[in-house]
């Protein structure tokens, strides 16, 4: 580039003669100068500006283009990635403690009908009635013939009808894949399974979701596609479940009872190994819920956990526990009991209006299941204490086992918790609880004293729960329970090798009108086992047993639930791995402090 | 040379396309048996589900106690009782083994002179 010199000789000369000032020259030269330089630089910034508007416009045309493309394209599953996952559409399995499967799914077919395709619609209908004998000929017949173009005829059907409807050859008649729950062991753990339904139905899918139950509990993570296909690991175990529902079907036929329950639990993580509640159903084919009547009769009713029931003299131990535990007395301190005893205007009585008094030790008041020497004790307790101590063991709140049903189960509890209530409480009247209820509160007592959560889920190791009587408290406890067992009310408990300690409990059970039955009584026995060394806990309760072997008709638990929960826990110690063991002499009748 | 060297250029570009022709069709190859592994995988995991569930309808606490009593008498089962458990020092210690020539020689053997006959014979 040439540059022009600011002040050029001849100019300037030129302006000195004319007598002008020279420096203006030199100032037009800047100027000038300066407004070429500015237009150098416009010009490129402008074209930068082009060029990068070009780029900005080329980049979202290339955007969009792409947008559209994919917006119109089909939808594709990706071909080459490696499937790891299972069809995780699918439901999850429900396994038992060792992997035995409880619940699991099975492909069958749908059958539905087009009418509008039908060739023959009338001999459709006369053969789907002749295969299927649930089904109404002539309603068929209606069906197909009108003006309808979609019936569901069966939601699910086995391969044999789906051959033999096939073999009809009508083309309106069409089948739709469906996921089916199966329960392959039958009505075993049926109240704890529950039961399945479909949800959304398609011609080409169906939901399949639990209508009660742990499926009902669960069903988002059963159907939880992250899981991948995930098992639920419940706590039970499918052997000794069987085991005690045989059991406690016999004993209930020989009791001529109307309904029994037992649960066992592992005392120490509150792990349920087995629970049964008779009568029971088939959860593959679940009955319909009465929507009149008693709720208790039909089979559906888990009386384990929604049976609230007036538990008797299984709830003694408490108070004595108790009360050792405040060191209000110790086992051998002697109580009055005076039979029969006058609290105002109400009088209370043993068993057959016996008199055990006037004076007993605390262990022989629970192994003589003494109501007057339980209510003594009761009152030195006081109300307040006595409820934060029944609360504390759970027995004010549902449990929060993993039951759908669960919640509603929640105790009865006697609303202004007068003196006589403290009274009738100790010996187990006027507060109604759930058989789980019971068990939990027995682990909590004999298992050294810390709170137990029942569950139904497999625990992976125990987490200790909060401490509610001392451990001596609890070994003494224990030892009063063995005594029962031993030399008291259930004697018929005794199974050598496993040091049963129990306690029994017999209440008259109450009438809807108001008052209590003097014929029918729910029969508890409340068990631990081995008492040396507390692993399980177990409670058989027997609804309006009988025992007619004797002269007269006995109701009493010691001579019905006693028996049934000694054959159980013969049947299902070694089940659970329990060597018999000869129990160490006083080891548990020793108590420190 | 610059006819040469675009010649070879000409000559790779055809080579490259002719291998990527190849590759492509490997490629759709490969993905067709993917899918139809897939679907193989998809299959036997149903058939899976269905033989887990027989089995476990098989093994089903019902009726292996009905086997069980049906088939009394030649397998001789019963629920597992609290006698039923052992020790470890209630096993006897496995014998050992004896050589079988050695076994033979101790064997007591009849000869004329140890016959019980003989002895009856004598006096």
């Amino acid at each position: 580039m040439t540059r022009v010199p600011l002040r050029p000789l001849a100019r300037i000369l030129e302006a000195r003669r004319k007598g002008e000032n020279p420096d203006a020259i030199e100032r037009e030269n800047i100027r000038l100068r300066h407004e070429e330089m500015r237009d150098r630089a416009r010009q490129r910034a402008e074209g930068r500006l082009l060029v990068l508007g070009l780029f900005f416009f080329c980049a979202f045309t290339v955007v969009g283009a792409r947008m559209g493309l994919m917006a119109a394209s089909v939808p594709e599953e990706p071909r080459s990635s490696a499937s790891t996952s299972e069809i995780t559409a699918l439901r999850a399995d429900i396994v038992d403690r060792n992997g035995k499967i409880l619940a699991t799914n099975l492909q069958t077919h749908s059958l539905y009908a087009q009418p509008p395709q039908m060739v023959d619609p009338v001999g459709a209908a006369a053969a789907l009635a002749a295969i299927f004998p649930d089904l109404d000929k002539d309603k068929l017949e209606k069906q197909f013939t009108g003006d309808r173009k979609f019936i569901w005829i069966k939601k699910v059907l086995s391969p044999e009808q789906q051959q033999m409807v096939h073999d009809i050859g009508e083309p309106g008649l069409l089948f739709g894949p469906r996921e089916m729950r199966l329960y392959p062991n039958g009505p075993l753990a049926a109240h704890i399974l529950g039961g399945y339904g479909f949800g959304r139905e398609g011609v080409y899918a169906a939901e399949v979701i639990g209508t009660a139950g742990v499926e009902k509990q669960f069903d988002d993570f059963l159907r939880d596609p992250a899981n991948n296909g995930k098992p639920l690991e419940l706590s039970l175990d499918v052997t000794i479940q069987a085991a005690m529902e045989e059991i406690l079907a016999g004993g209930m036929k020989l009791m001529n009872a109307k309904g029994a329950t037992g649960v066992l639990m592992d005392s120490l993580t509150g792990e349920i190994v087995a629970m049964a509640s008779l009568p029971d159903f088939d959860p593959n084919d679940r009955p319909v819920p009465l929507t009149k009547g008693d709720p208790s009769d039909s089979p559906l009713f888990n009386r384990a956990v929604q049976g609230l029931y007036e538990l008797g003299s299984t709830f003694k131990i408490f108070a004595a526990a108790q009360a050792m535990e405040l060191g209000l007395l110790n086992a051998n301190t002697l109580v009055d009991a005076d039979a029969p005893m006058k609290w105002g205007k109400f009088t209370i009585r043993e068993f057959r209006n016996h008199n055990y008094g006037p004076l007993l030790s605390v262990t022989d008041v629970i192994v003589k299941s003494s109501n007057v020497g339980t209510a003594r004790i009761a009152l030195q307790i006081g109300k307040t204490r006595q409820q934060e101590f029944l609360k504390s063991l759970g027995l004010f709140d549902p449990t929060p086992v993993e039951l759908f049903e669960a919640p509603y189960a929640k105790p009865l509890v006697p609303e202004k918790w007068s003196e006589i209530h403290t009274i009738t409480v100790s010996y187990g009247h006027g507060l109604s609880a759930s058989p789980l209820h019971l068990a939990a509160a027995y682990a909590t007592v004999t298992n050294g004293g810390t709170k137990v959560t029942p569950t139904l889920v497999k625990q992976p190791y125990r987490i200790p729960g909060k401490r509610v009587i001392s451990a001596e408290t609890s070994a003494a406890a224990r030892h009063m329970l063995r005594a029962v067992v031993t030399r008291g009310t259930a004697s018929f408990g005794e199974v050598e090798g496993y040091a049963v300690a129990g306690k029994t409990g017999t209440a008259d059970k109450p009438k809807p009108t108001g008052g209590y039955y003097d014929d029918k009584v729910i029969a508890t026995f409340a068990s631990v086992f081995p008492a040396h060394d507390p692993k399980y806990v177990l409670i058989v309760s027997l609804d309006e047993p009988v025992e007619t072997s004797g002269e007269r008709p006995r109701r009493t638990a010691g001579w019905t639930a006693v028996p049934v929960a000694a054959e159980i826990i013969r049947r299902v110690a070694p089940l659970l791995g329990l060597r018999p063991e000869i129990e160490p002499e006083g080891a548990n009748g020793v108590t420190k402090g | 040379m610059k006819s040469l060297a675009f010649v070879l250029s000409i000559l790779g570009v055809m080579g490259l396309a002719f291998w990527a022709y190849s590759e492509n069709y490997k490629t759709q190859h490969a993905l067709n048996e993917v899918e139809k592994l897939q679907r193989r995988i998809g299959h036997l995991r149903e058939t899976r589900s269905v033989l887990r569930a027989e089995w476990a309808y098989l093994n089903r606490p019902d009726r292996l106690r009905d086997l069980a009593s049906l088939n009394f008498k030649s397998l001789r089962l019963v629920p597992l009782s609290p006698t039923q458990f052992g020790r470890v020092e209630q096993i006897a210690y496995p014998q050992p083994e004896r050589d079988p020539l050695t076994a033979l020689l101790e064997e007591p053997v009849h000869t004329a002179a140890n016959t019980p006959d003989d002895e009856e014979l004598l006096p």
